[in-house]
């Protein structure tokens, strides 16, 4: 048993599931405020990434600029998209606008490869040291700025849907979109707030895995991995994506350990978190903090 | 006499083949207490929703102030001045009483969503005159107890005033009430129908109510208008209304054979 690789693992885990979950957060925002399952969520991560890349790589912008302005971008992408592909589609069956955001998915996927090529490209060295060394475990300095930056989503998180009128209306609107309307809220902005707030949060996690790993098409795999996460925690519930977003980064980490260090099958850091949200879903079908539907008779 | 406030205008409402409401027209005045009564299914909720913007009238007119609202957004409507309650109690359940109130501001905070998250300029200031606005609000209807309590957890007539709290915050200057006092005891009753007229002689408010207890009906509207099967039976004071045969029929129970119906 190598202790201290289990602890760097783990460490890992907490880090890269902080990251699911703030794509969960964001995925979870979009299926409460909007009732769209949302398949092209990767694909903000990964045209955030690019975006960021091309800044950074063709303008040669500091990171401190670049990102922020890739930022911006995706909130008004987030937004254009609700209006332009989604908006339309208000009041269609729910099996349409899922197949609309498959489409959208594969869309993107297709345009990103178009315009940057099939490879994954580095971003340029955005830190002085790549790695610290915190109490014996080396932890990337991009993962540092990462939890930092997830913290704060969720600080934001929390703050926007407690006290801001913003984050209220969401709420309101989620609850009931007739009674909303009649408090005043217009329920077309929600729902273009909602993506625009999205593909934001969602881009912020597509550029950190992007300086770690390099920019590539994988990055819209996060999109696949945030379903176990969400199931885990209650499709509708955004503290519950957090968690479970925290709890399938650990998951995978720990099942490559069991993997390496006993079982010797292979990449059971990919199919773990999969068992894991069938085995949930059979125990607890709403998730951990999901919404029961529960009948009165 | 003070001048309408809502005037409803040959207001018709079909759904496929359902005749909802058939050729209704009614005005509001200013300032007064307008009941809507009628047996279950006459169109009542139906008349409201119009006036709320949830329905738009298949054929006729609806207008605010002298306005034509027939078209107008619901949402659009709160900033025009018409709020509402729900028949079905909706309320924000996860939300504590406040935050249920805070939504009812929404429309008329003007800080944007950066100025807001950021705090600068005049957001705080706002905030702090809307703090005060709803926490008369709180007061007057008698919530302060329960102010941080998830709205789910409240008893049915607590709940029932935390949404009245939620629709007086919207500002509106007609308010619209769909069954205030449904489902309630005397002693909640009776203190509906006290918030109910404060709202009108110191709120100020114009109010239009639907409502089945024709005790409290009687006793504090100025005028009541009956619906049936989607037409207008009648409309006038209490009294008017309560003279009308059909109105004694079925509501007094009366005998059909002791007074002729007019054709």
């Amino acid at each position: 048993m190598e202790t201290g690789l289990l602890f760097q693992l783990v460490l890992n885990g907490l880090i890269v599931g902080a990251l699911y979950g703030v794509v969960a957060m964001s995925f979870v925002l979009i299926y409460k405020a909007s009732q769209v399952v949302n398949f092209a969520q990767g694909e903000f991560l990964l045209i955030g990434a690019w975006a960021c890349w091309w800044l950074l790589t063709y303008w040669k912008l500091p990171f401190w600029i670049g990102f922020p302005v890739s930022l911006a971008f995706m909130t008004v992408f987030g937004m254009v998209l609700q209006v332009v592909v989604l908006r339309p589609l208000i009041g269609e069956p729910v099996i349409s606008v899922i197949m609309a955001t498959v489409g959208l998915s594969i869309f993107f996927q297709a345009l990103m490869k178009w315009m940057f090529g099939v490879f994954a490209q580095p971003f340029p060295p955005i830190f002085p040291v790549d790695q610290v060394s915190i109490m014996g475990l080396q932890v990337q300095s991009v993962y540092l700025l990462s939890l930092a930056l997830s913290l704060c989503i969720m600080l934001g998180f929390w703050w926007f849907f407690s006290f801001s009128r913003h984050g209220l209306a969401m709420r309101a609107t989620a609850f009931d979109q007739q009674v909303a309307q009649s408090l005043g809220i217009s329920v077309p902005q929600v729902f273009a707030m909602s993506w625009a707030i999205s593909a934001l949060v969602s881009s912020v996690a597509g550029v950190v895995v992007g300086v770690v790993s390099g920019v590539s098409s994988g990055l819209s795999f996060y999109g696949i991995k945030v379903f176990p996460a969400v199931i885990l925690g209650g499709l509708d519930s955004v503290v519950g994506a957090m968690l479970g977003g925290i709890i399938v980064g650990v998951l995978e980490n720990v099942a490559q350990y069991v993997d390496s260090q006993w079982l010797n099958w292979g990449n059971m850091t990919n199919i773990a978190p999969f068992y894991a949200l069938i085995i949930i879903l059979m125990i607890k079908p709403y998730g951990l903090f999901g919404t029961k539907n529960i009948e009165r008779v | 006499m003070e001048p309408a406030i809502l005037e409803a205008d040959n207001v018709s409402l079909r759904f496929g083949g359902v005749k909802a409401l058939t050729e209704v027209s009614f005005h509001v005045r200013r300032a007064e207490i307008f009941s809507i009564i009628g047996p279950n299914g006459a169109g009542k909720t139906s008349m409201v929703n119009c006036v709320s913007g949830r329905y738009r009238p298949t054929e006729g007119r609806v207008s605010f102030e002298g306005r034509d609202i027939t078209r107008m957004g619901a949402n659009r409507r709160a900033a025009v001045g018409i709020g509402r309650t729900f028949q079905n109690l909706a309320l924000f359940g996860h939300m504590s009483v406040l935050q249920n109130i805070m939504v009812g501001r929404h429309h008329l905070m003007r800080a944007g969503f950066l100025r807001g998250m950021l705090h600068w300029g005049g957001a705080r200031k706002e905030e702090i005159e809307h703090r005060r606005a709803v926490e008369e609000i709180i007061d007057f209807l008698e919530i302060q107890h329960v102010r941080h309590a998830p709205a789910g957890t409240l008893s049915y007539g607590l709940r029932k005033r935390v949404e009245l709290a939620r629709a007086v915050a919207v500002s509106p200057r007609l308010i619209l009430l769909d069954e205030p006092m449904a489902g309630m005891n005397l002693e909640e009753k009776e203190d509906m129908a006290r918030f109910i007229i404060d709202l009108n002689q110191e709120w100020g408010m114009t109010v239009l109510m639907i409502e089945h207890d024709m005790g409290v009906v009687m006793d504090i509207s100025h005028r009541v208008m009956v619906l049936d099967f989607g037409r207008k039976l009648v409309e006038g004071t209490p009294a008017e209304v309560l003279a009308h045969p059909q109105v004694r029929r079925a509501y007094l129970g009366e005998d059909v054979g002791a007074e002729p119906v007019p054709a």
